[in-house]
């Protein structure tokens, strides 16, 4: 009668565990797999060639690469430090109201639900040279008397993407925050002020630890669906043009579909998915270092 | 006195400009959006006019009329697509609820070896990026047979949906004190009894929230289906956004009046329960 019985807590994990190996652990394997391949979707043979870290090597010493690599990085840093900021003054903004606040809320919600290929036609539509919103203002306000080509210059088309990017992410961040701000107590704040604080050395002594941990769980969720934004870069210029805006993601994507070299696109993709899991476990961390701090480790 | 009339001025100014920053802060949240719904009640010809027409002349339903009419007369089969996004969302969210449910459990109520190690492997399953998840999972799904199917697209979105039920789910059951759950058993409930007659109906709205995640990230999600689905059959309304462009022009009506179809059910979804979709997302995080 000693028949092996698994512990509660593994039964209940198992249908997790089963769901994420079988769409997510094995075709990361048989991607794992066939970067050390020639796979070509046209031509199922070159599956079983083994040509080492052929794909890896050509990706680390291809120039555009490291370009797409590069601007990656670029716009994950400056978009995620921006939507923090922005959304941290946001979120300050709306909680010194009184009156209207729930509104308020409901407004800041908005850009959530709109779905990222949305928001890059919204916002193709708006940087749109001859057309878009943005250039008639200036042109209106004269401010410029010719069409801006937002999307065609590789730097101004950074810039779209980038506040396209921050259209659709910063109230994630202000919403957070907001309710980080709501549970920081008024006892200390009040100290502080009899004691001679000054707005700002309160708010940066007493407000902002307080609210550190509600910034890192928003850096944390943004941080696993960043790779949202290539919905966004696909729609407003796919890379183009002449792969002035190429993120990795597009790269992946047209090498991996248009020009069907799979073996390739999936050591790019290898290697994409390790930026994504630095940039996750670093909030993780961040996150446990915070909560230590304010004692609310468990 | 005069030093209190400064005083008196510069609050005033300060209260004033805090209006104006925050005014200029919910334009810049609204108008992008209030455009695109404004840009579906209007012609083309003034959606594309230049200078921009703010104010419209013309209200009208012609851009939806399109949309539904006859394929040819850029009629798009909406309906279909309408169809499939709300089969795969519903669907997919709640099996992601049932396994979150069981996961967040084991994670809240049991102790393990390895534990933070498993959750932390769960989560890091989010996070790889969709393209790079799509090309191994269309040669998967081109050899099973599931590509272009509804069950293909709902698989993956169970387990896209997974890791982030587990983790609100888990910081909601946490909340749920433990004295509950053992003075039912006490009183002779089974465990199984002691959980759905005491601790889910606690923990009830929490679910509530991830399940509306879980349904917008489905509802909205395009780098895995737009791989992944090839006909009408199978297609979801971000996928057919794109039926809206071609080579070199956008029907920017008939995409605006398809943005709409989207963003109503995600409006009233996000409104029912953005308080509990606050408190599940804080404290799940600041207290798990």
């Amino acid at each position: 009668m000693s028949r092996f019985r698994p512990p509660a807590w593994f039964v209940l994990l198992l249908p997790a565990i089963i769901i994420l190996a079988a769409v997510v652990l094995v075709p990361l394997i048989l991607s794992f797999y066939s970067s050390f391949t020639p796979y070509k979707l046209t031509r199922p043979e070159t599956l079983y060639k083994w040509i080492g870290t052929f794909n890896y090597e050509k990706a680390m010493k291809s120039a555009h690469f490291w370009a797409a690599f590069g601007r990656t990085v670029l716009l994950l840093t400056i978009a995620l430090n921006l939507e923090m900021l922005m959304g941290l003054g946001l979120a300050l903004l709306v909680n010194k109201v009184t009156y209207g606040q729930r509104a308020l809320r409901t407004i800041m919600m908005f850009p959530m639900m709109f779905s990222p290929v949305l928001v890059g036609f919204q916002f193709k539509f708006i940087f749109n040279d001859n057309v878009g919103l943005v250039n008639n203002a200036l042109q209106s306000l004269g401010l410029t008397d010719r069409a801006i080509p937002w999307l065609v210059d590789g730097q101004l088309a950074f810039i779209a993407i980038l506040t396209a990017e921050m259209w659709s992410a910063t109230s994630v961040f202000a919403i957070l925050i907001l309710a980080g701000l709501f549970a920081v107590p008024r006892d200390p704040i009040e100290a502080a002020k009899v004691d001679g604080c000054t707005p700002w050395q309160s708010f940066r002594h007493i407000t902002l630890p307080y609210v550190m941990p509600f910034i890192y769980i928003a850096l944390a969720i943004r941080s696993l669906d960043v790779a949202r934004a290539y919905d966004i870069v696909q729609i407003m210029t796919n890379g183009g043009p002449a792969r002035r805006t190429e993120l990795l993601w597009t790269l992946i994507g047209r090498t991996g579909y248009v020009d069907a070299k799979m073996g390739y696109a999936n050591a790019m993709g290898y290697i994409s998915i390790f930026l994504a899991i630095i940039f996750t476990v670093y909030f993780f961390r961040k996150l446990n270092a915070a909560r230590s701090e304010l004692g609310m480790a468990g | 006195m005069n030093e209190n009339l400064q005083h008196r001025i510069r609050a005033r100014l300060l209260k004033v400009l805090h209006f104006v920053t925050l005014f200029i802060a919910m334009a810049i949240i609204c108008v992008p959006g209030l455009w695109v719904v404004l840009n579906s009640f209007r012609p083309t010809v003034e959606i594309m006019a230049k200078p921009p027409v703010w104010i419209p002349n013309e209200l009208n339903l012609d851009n939806y009329r399109a949309m539904f009419g006859a394929a040819g007369e850029g009629g798009v089969p909406v309906l279909q697509y309408f169809t499939n996004s709300l089969i795969i969302s519903v669907t997919s969210t709640a099996i992601a609820i049932l396994i979150g449910m069981a996961g967040g459990y084991a994670f809240a109520r049991y102790r393990f070896k390895g534990k933070s190690g498993i959750f932390i492997g769960l989560m890091l399953t989010r996070a790889v990026p969709g393209v790079s998840l799509s090309l191994p999972l269309f040669i998967v799904m081109a050899k099973t047979g599931l590509i272009d199917t509804h069950l293909g697209l709902i698989l993956v979105y169970v387990a896209l949906n997974v890791p982030f039920t587990i983790w609100l789910i888990d910081g909601f059951f946490r909340q749920v004190p433990i004295d509950l759950a053992e003075a039912a058993e006490i009183d002779g409930c089974t465990r199984w009894q002691a959980f759905w007659r005491v601790e889910f109906p606690v923990a009830r709205a929490g679910v509530a929230s991830a399940g509306i995640f879980a349904f917008l990230t489905s509802w909205n999600e395009y780098a895995l289906a737009s791989q992944l689905t090839r006909s009408t059959f199978s297609k979801t309304m971000p996928v057919g956004l794109r039926d809206f462009t071609s080579e070199f022009t956008i029907n920017w009506g008939g995409m605006t009046a398809l943005a709409v179809l989207m963003i109503i059910p995600a409006l009233i979804l996000t409104f029912l329960v953005q308080k509990h979709l606050i408190a599940g997302l804080t404290f799940g995080g600041v207290k798990g």
